[in-house]
């Protein structure tokens, strides 16, 4: 009996996998498992949604539907894996209804990081991880005008820059020192601070969010250095943490994400995963384009070519219209230093080992435009 | 001259721009990109792009 691959996630890893493995091959079947309506949209498109005109309807691209008939694949929504059986080669779905697989894609993507907060007020923050969240959010937005945000880092910076253009007053609190404080060097996080507050974003640096307090029909954050924000409504963008337990609880090795190698297969061979949740030969990188090569990969292993994923460099770009910026973050385990050129209208800072190569880079402003020349020059993120 | 944008990034193709980095010289029409070319900006199949009105 030919069991269907099983797809379990409807996010942008999900659907890669699905569209690429039905490029190589129109015949095998393939079942797509979704937690919600299924509809397929690229999340990084919420962050910058008011600049580009979207709304939460317009994100999506297709509904469940009208993907499964244009991917040629069976989709299943509102319908949660609770856990997997590797023995019998099952999913157990919530209802206690098991489902075979021939092999199983865990494209389950992260849970946003909830920061433990004090105060009465907490259950109002919001989390931005999926378009029905964001619906949430926009939802909530209408007719208010101050946002605070908690976390500086790339998402919350998108954010902050997209609401202060549509007219919110935006306050932005980090423990860092600056903004994308993992990604660029201070010289850069001091530009993109001054272009962010030149569209009226207010930062908050070297101090934490200590308690969020529901005051009349605001919220009150009171940080650690006793400054103290009044705000309508509360985002809170502190990074992402692979979903993991599921995996964990069926036996599969997980460390930061679920452990899988270059093929994307996890410690049982009928089992990969892919996207968000997935720890690819050691590396977290929770971006669209490790995912779009990781799922063409997959696909042609799934299709029956084993075939390892490799990285090219991967810069990501940030989506802050107010400063252009693109960064190719490098490795954290890998020495190195900065060497910036700054002036007023950019900043090019390019990050070189002690024997001279090129490792990383976060360009700036009009110092975008040397992309793709220094993208030539950096090593493969996974060769 | 027409304008494509990635559905999954946002990346906009602009005929009259062309993309001469990945060696799709200024002018080339949509029609004419390889298919195996893909979004500069992540990674994507010209499948994801759709034409967008600028």
């Amino acid at each position: 009996m030919n069991h269907p691959v099983v797809i379990v996630g409807s996010g942008l890893a999900g659907y890669a996998v699905a569209r690429e493995l039905r490029r190589l091959d129109a015949d095998q079947p393939l079942l797509l498992l979704s937690a919600d309506h299924g509809g397929f949209y690229s999340k990084p498109m919420l962050s910058n949604a008011l600049a580009t005109g979207k709304t939460p309807e317009s994100i999506i691209n297709g509904d469940a539907e009208k993907m499964a008939s244009q991917l040629n694949v069976s989709i299943r929504t509102y319908t949660r894996v609770v856990a997997i059986d590797k023995t019998n080669r099952t999913v157990i779905l919530k209802n206690n209804e098991q489902l075979s697989y021939g092999n199983l894609v865990l494209a389950i993507g992260a849970d946003q990081v909830r920061l433990p907060l004090q105060g009465n007020g907490v259950s109002k923050v919001f989390t931005v991880n999926d378009v029905d969240d964001y619906k949430h959010f926009r939802d909530a937005l209408a007719g208010k005008k101050k946002v605070a945000i908690i976390g500086a880092g790339l998402i919350g910076c998108e954010f902050a820059n997209d609401l202060a253009s549509a007219g919110y007053h935006v306050d932005v609190v980090d423990i860092a020192a600056q903004p994308l404080g993992r990604l660029i060097p201070p010289a850069a996080g001091a530009y993109l601070k001054q272009k962010l507050e030149a569209v009226g974003v207010v930062f908050h640096f070297d101090t934490s969010t200590q308690s969020v307090e529901q005051i009349d029909n605001q919220l009150c954050l009171t940080l650690a250095n006793g400054k103290t924000i009044r705000a309508d409504i509360v985002l809170s963008s502190v990074g992402l943490k692979p979903r993991t337990k599921m995996a964990q609880e069926a036996g599969l090795q997980i460390n930061r994400g679920i452990v899988v190698d270059q093929l994307l297969q996890t410690n049982d061979a009928h089992i990969y995963a892919v996207g968000d949740c997935a720890e690819v030969a050691g590396k977290v990188l929770p971006f669209v384009m490790p995912i779009t090569h990781a799922a063409r990969a997959l696909a042609a292993t799934l299709a029956g070519n084993p075939t390892p994923v490799r990285y090219p460099a991967m810069p990501v770009l940030v989506k802050t219209p107010a400063c252009s910026t693109v960064v190719s973050p490098p490795d954290a385990d890998k020495a190195g230093v900065w060497q910036v050129e700054s002036n007023d209208d950019g900043v090019k800072a390019l990050f070189y080992d002690d024997t001279g190569c090129l490792l990383g880079f976060a360009l700036l402003g009009k110092a975008i435009m040397d992309k793709n020349d220094l993208v030539a020059k950096l090593p493969p993120v996974l060769a | 001259m027409k304008k494509y944008q990635c559905n999954i990034c946002g990346f906009i193709y602009d005929e009259a721009v062309g993309d001469p980095a990945h060696g799709i010289k200024a002018g080339t029409s949509w029609e004419d990109i390889p298919e195996s070319w893909a979004c500069p900006d992540c990674g994507v199949n010209k499948a994801d792009f759709e034409m967008v009105e600028i």
